[in-house]
């Protein structure tokens, strides 16, 4: 280009838009919700495995909302939520609104929880996950109109609670890759 | 991708969120009146994803497979250890067995001890149960040339039986030991006390008319008894179980409630023979 016609106030050239540049930030845009989506599905898989699908799903969202808010969007937890519901038998929209609660709590803390240490996130997050699979009990209840057993629903949190490293883990790794993928001209 | 200013672009990611749990809301309000939505939309996904899952089924299964087969290995080895462990016992049984009968043998040999012959026995089915005169007994198909006589011991794999009372041609019954007819002479093995074992048609037959001083002890072994020559001495028949009453009873070695062979030993005992079951009282002639 002879003249750039507008230069970034961080002094880094502007990426070529191109094709393979655009799928390049599109996959990583689309990527928490698709990964997310797979594991939830894989999670539904028949195993003998208490309500592991709420489980899988509260850590890629929580991670996501607090370290890359961007992709992990009202609307892609909107999608999950319903992806949820429908992949378990609870009624339609508890698991969405279990989901999106999650999101906006992990939204408002989330420039306070970046800042804290893995240990103080995951406590935190147990906390949240608790308080999520009694907002989804609760609302089974009330859709259904009949109590059903607390035990899958806190089964569900500890496995999330114990989930929650593992996926952390592999999370932060791809976090970082596309950080620095991201920064590098 | 359509251009936005971005205070309207900010705006509308700060309403997403309201938007998104009024959507939530309104989700549950469809899913509340229209029950059959979610079921359909669950089978269309499910639909969807049976090829997934088809295809985790493999490594699903071998993963499975494998944890099963590490199972079976730790248990495989438990019952190594329990087998060894048996056989080792075993072993030493079978030493004091061959050590025992070397020592028969020789005390044999310095009593001139006449041996007992090795009875002859043919196996029968049992094709009936009951039946006949008596509440228990079996019916045995035989054949013609089986020579079965009235008085024959009948055996199962376990222990004693009973005793044959009726001969026909093709069939023999077995007069069982529970029968409350039956009365079969035993020995206590430990205390060698004589015994008579009475059938109630219970389960369990009583023991009765044992010596003054002798108490059947829980636990027992009962073999038969040579008295009266009906008999051989020591075919296992049960043990001493002391009932809720303390009587003792005996818990039989054989399965009389699901015999499904017997063998009929021949012993040459021609001691008490069972009276004529089949005797019908004949009609009375000129009634008056």
């Amino acid at each position: 280009m002879a003249s750039p016609p507008f230069r970034r106030p961080e002094g880094r050239p502007a990426p070529a838009p191109g094709l393979l540049r655009r799928i390049d930030a599109f996959a990583r845009l689309a990527f928490p919700g698709v990964s997310t989506a797979v594991l939830m599905v894989l999670a539904a898989a028949p195993v003998s495995l208490p309500s592991p699908v709420l489980a899988a799903a509260l850590p890629c969202v929580a991670f996501w909302t607090v370290f890359r808010p961007a992709a992990m969007s009202p609307p892609v937890t909107f999608a999950l939520g319903l992806l949820l519901d429908l992949l378990t038998m609870a009624p339609l929209g508890a698991g969405v609104l279990v989901l999106l609660a999650l999101h906006g709590v992990a939204l408002r803390l989330r420039r306070f929880l970046a800042r804290q240490s893995f240990l103080a996130v995951w406590l935190a997050f147990c906390a949240a996950a608790a308080g999520g699979a009694v907002l989804y009990w609760a609302l089974q209840a009330l859709l259904a109109l009949s109590l059903p057993p607390i035990a899958p629903a806190m089964h569900g949190a500890l496995l999330a609670a114990g989930l929650y490293p593992l996926i952390a883990l592999v999370l932060t790794r791809i976090h970082e890759a596309m950080r620095i993928a991201e920064n590098t001209p | 991708m359509i251009r936005l200013s971005i205070p309207l672009r900010q705006a509308l990611a700060r309403l997403s969120l309201p938007l998104m749990i009024a959507a939530a809301f309104g989700v549950m309000l469809l899913g509340k009146a229209d029950a059959l939505l979610a079921e359909r939309l669950r089978s269309h996904l499910a639909d969807a994803l049976s090829p997934i899952y088809a295809a985790l089924a493999e490594p699903m299964s071998a993963v499975r497979a494998a944890v099963e087969e590490v199972q079976a290995l730790a248990q495989l080895r438990e019952e190594n250890a329990a087998l060894r462990e048996e056989n080792d016992r075993l072993r030493r049984w079978h030493s004091a067995a061959l050590a025992l009968e070397s020592e028969n043998e020789m005390l044999r040999r310095q009593l001139n001890f006449l041996p007992e012959a090795a009875p002859a026995f043919v196996t029968a089915r049992v094709v009936a149960d009951g039946g006949g005169t008596y509440a228990r007994a079996v019916l045995l198909a035989t054949g013609p040339q089986h020579a079965i006589r009235k008085g024959q011991v009948a055996l199962d794999d376990r222990g004693f039986v009973g005793r044959v009372t009726e001969v026909g041609s093709r069939s023999a019954r077995v007069l069982l030991a529970t029968d409350m007819n039956s009365r079969i002479p035993v020995t206590l093995e430990s205390s060698r006390a004589r015994a008579l074992m009475v059938g109630s048609n219970a389960a369990r037959p009583r023991l009765s008319q044992w010596p003054e001083g002798v108490m059947p002890v829980d636990g027992e072994r009962v073999v038969t008894s040579a008295e009266a020559g009906a008999f051989p001495a020591g075919l296992p028949v049960g043990v001493v179980r002391l009932s809720d009453h303390g009587a003792p009873e005996v818990e039989l070695f054989a399965r009389l409630d699901r015999l499904d062979a017997v063998r009929l030993f021949d012993y040459g005992l021609r001691g008490i023979l069972p009276p004529e079951a089949v005797a019908r009282p004949e009609p009375r002639q000129g009634r008056r």
